[in-house]
């Protein structure tokens, strides 16, 4: 049913720290690694080990350059779906297989009634979509709809595999509809935002802003910049016989 | 966006069959088109010819075409399902206007209702299609007014030219076909000169600091893709033709799709050309427009830029 909800019970979603994401990619393996024998498994891959290998992932970490100079930095950017409040990617879907969950809010494709007609990625404004090429639907993330509720698994676990797998802690989960949860209070603290709201589609998941940089904190001591680099090899800019020696038995050493 | 040839071959057959078909029932409920057998054979053969082969390959470009049934059922939200309702019961009274026509040689009531209903429901079928386009706010060159009508003008034209050829052929009197021909071509070439205008003057409303909100720190530029060679999402939304190729295919798409198709049905109407003549240029009217008609859905594609590449590089969408 492609009508979306009046309102869901729970928004539950994720909250993004972008101060503290360090890029190294374990939220986008586990979530491979779960998801791929999970709720829309299998998450296929294409050409593997091949020229041009490729495949079905819901969660992509980005690395941008942002400003310049001091002010400049760089960011490490997790990328899925944001389970929005009002997705077109739903209200498109010619089946019925995107839907928004009443009692969560979770964005979900049923794999059995997806007929992959791809208008649902179209419709998408940040890329979560991803069609699996093997098995002709829509795989997208499913705020790991298949451990949350888990009581085969232990407690800690009952949580989506990225938010389980990030060794910086910079992702949480939560309900972001009651105000009183740690996640509201979180991106209020930290004054989290939307990706791209002029679109209408109120995303659920919040980002955090990497915080800004402290004042001093060129007072650790280093030079603003480096001072030009020696082109002199140690040892060669001095004529005694045993650093000749040493820096030519280097050299043949490290060939 | 990535020009896939089974939705290029979908959207200009159906469209051109559709407005065959919507033409063809009105031209002959108000008494313009003779209701002969053979002629009706050729007419709705086309039509239900085109709209058929259009239906198949928008049914190839599915991942599960066996499921394809499913896409009736969600007409109170998707423009999609709603052109896939339409377009499959507009084969009802098609049908019927057809049997009346061709069997019977009767088109007055109770018969004149499905030819009314057919033009109906092949005008919205061609609306939903455009529409389909049209709603997606994720894609600034599609999320026009102009794109729907743009549409409609495109399958009243190609219906046009192809009822003006059938009719010459036939040896029938066509002058009227070939106006509305002519009316199409001439406002569906307005109206994509109006568009192409819109999207080249239109600034880009949506940015990569927009879009990563990071633009408090200055300008965002990617350092490393999430992956090292492109995914579904680039292959299918991060398509873009070079700005050198896609001036000189509007030129081809101008050149087929309307100069030709308006030189070729005027000299036909203007003059009295020998039987010969007539089937000859509206024959090369409706070659050339066909071809027209794909470079221009090609580049309708191809020129459509999705705001998700401001996460893969892109400076603005
Ligand atoms: S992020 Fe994309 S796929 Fe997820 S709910 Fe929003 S529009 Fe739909
Ligand atoms: S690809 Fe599947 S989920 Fe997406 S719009 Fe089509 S039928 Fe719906």
């Amino acid at each position: 049913m492609t009508m979306l909800p009046e309102k869901t019970d729970k928004k539950l979603g994720l909250v993004i720290d972008l101060d503290i994401c360090v890029g190294c990619q374990a939220c986008v393996t586990s979530c491979k690694e779960w998801n791929t024998s999970g709720y829309s498994a299998p998450l296929t891959d294409i050409d593997p080990y091949g020229a041009d290998p490729h495949g079905t992932w819901l969660n992509r970490v980005h690395g941008y350059e942002a400003g310049e100079g001091r002010e400049g930095r760089t960011v490490h950017f997790p990328r899925s779906c944001l389970h929005c409040e009002e997705p077109a990617c739903v209200t498109v879907c010619p089946t019925g297989a995107s839907y928004k969950r009443e009692e969560d809010g979770i964005v979900l494709v049923n794999p059995d009634t997806c007929i992959g007609c791809k208008l649902c990625s179209w419709a998408c404004p940040y890329g979560a979509r991803e069609y699996d090429y093997a098995e002709g639907v829509m795989k997208k993330c499913t705020l790991c709809v298949d451990r949350i509720y888990n009581d085969t698994i232990p407690e800690e676990d009952r949580i989506p595999a990225c938010v389980r797998a990030c060794p910086t802690s910079a992702r949480h989960f939560g309900d972001l509809g009651d105000p009183e949860s740690d996640v509201s209070k979180l991106v209020a603290k930290r004054e989290g935002y939307d990706l791209m709201p002029e679109m209408g589609y109120k995303p659920v998941n919040k980002y955090l802003p990497p915080r800004p940089a402290r004042d001093g904190r060129s007072s650790a001591g280093a030079p603003a910049r480096l001072s030009e680099p020696q082109h002199t090899q140690p040892g060669t800019g001095t004529t005694s016989t045993a650093d000749k020696f040493f820096a030519w038995a280097d050299t043949v050493l490290s060939r | 966006m990535h020009p896939a040839y089974s939705v290029i071959l979908f959207t200009t057959a159906s469209g051109a069959g559709y407005g065959l078909l919507a033409l063809v029932s009105l031209l002959a409920l108000l008494g313009v088109i003779p209701p002969e057998r053979w002629l009706g054979v050729a007419l709705f053969g086309i039509a239900f010819f085109l709209v058929t082969l259009g239906l198949l390959s928008s049914t190839f470009h599915l991942g599960r075409p066996e499921r394809a049934w499913r896409a009736f059922s969600q007409w109170r939200s998707s423009w999609l399902s709603r052109e896939g309702v339409i377009a499959a019961f507009t084969y009802i009274p098609a049908g019927l206007f057809a049997l009346g026509w061709v069997v019977f040689g009767n088109i007055s009531p109770p018969w004149n209702i499905a030819g009314w209903l057919t033009c109906l429901c092949a005008i919205a079928t061609v609306w939903c299609t455009g529409m389909i386009y049209a709603s997606l706010k994720t894609i600034p060159q599609w999320h026009q007014p102009l794109v729907a009508p743009l549409y409609l003008f495109l399958a009243v034209a190609s219906g046009g030219v192809l009822l003006n050829m059938v009719l010459r052929l036939f040896d029938r009197p066509a002058d009227i076909a070939g106006g509305i021909a002519l009316a199409g071509l001439a406002g569906a070439f307005l109206t994509k000169f109006l568009y192409w205008r819109s999207i080249d003057t239109a600034s880009d409303t949506h940015t990569a600091e927009q879009a990563t909100g990071l633009g408090t720190f200055g300008k965002v530029r990617q350092l490393e893709p999430p992956h090292s060679q492109p995914n579904y999402v680039m292959r299918e939304m991060g398509f873009t033709v070079a700005r050198k190729h896609a001036v000189r295919l509007r030129f081809l798409a101008v050149l087929f799709g309307f100069v030709l198709p308006i030189a070729a049905t005027t000299f036909v109407l203007a003059l009295d050309a020998s039987v010969g003549l007539s089937i000859a240029t509206s024959v090369l009217a409706f070659t050339s427009m066909a071809i027209g008609m794909i470079i221009e859905r090609w580049l309708f594609f191809a020129e459509a830029r999705h705001v998700v590449t401001l996460y893969y590089g892109a400076q603005t969408a």
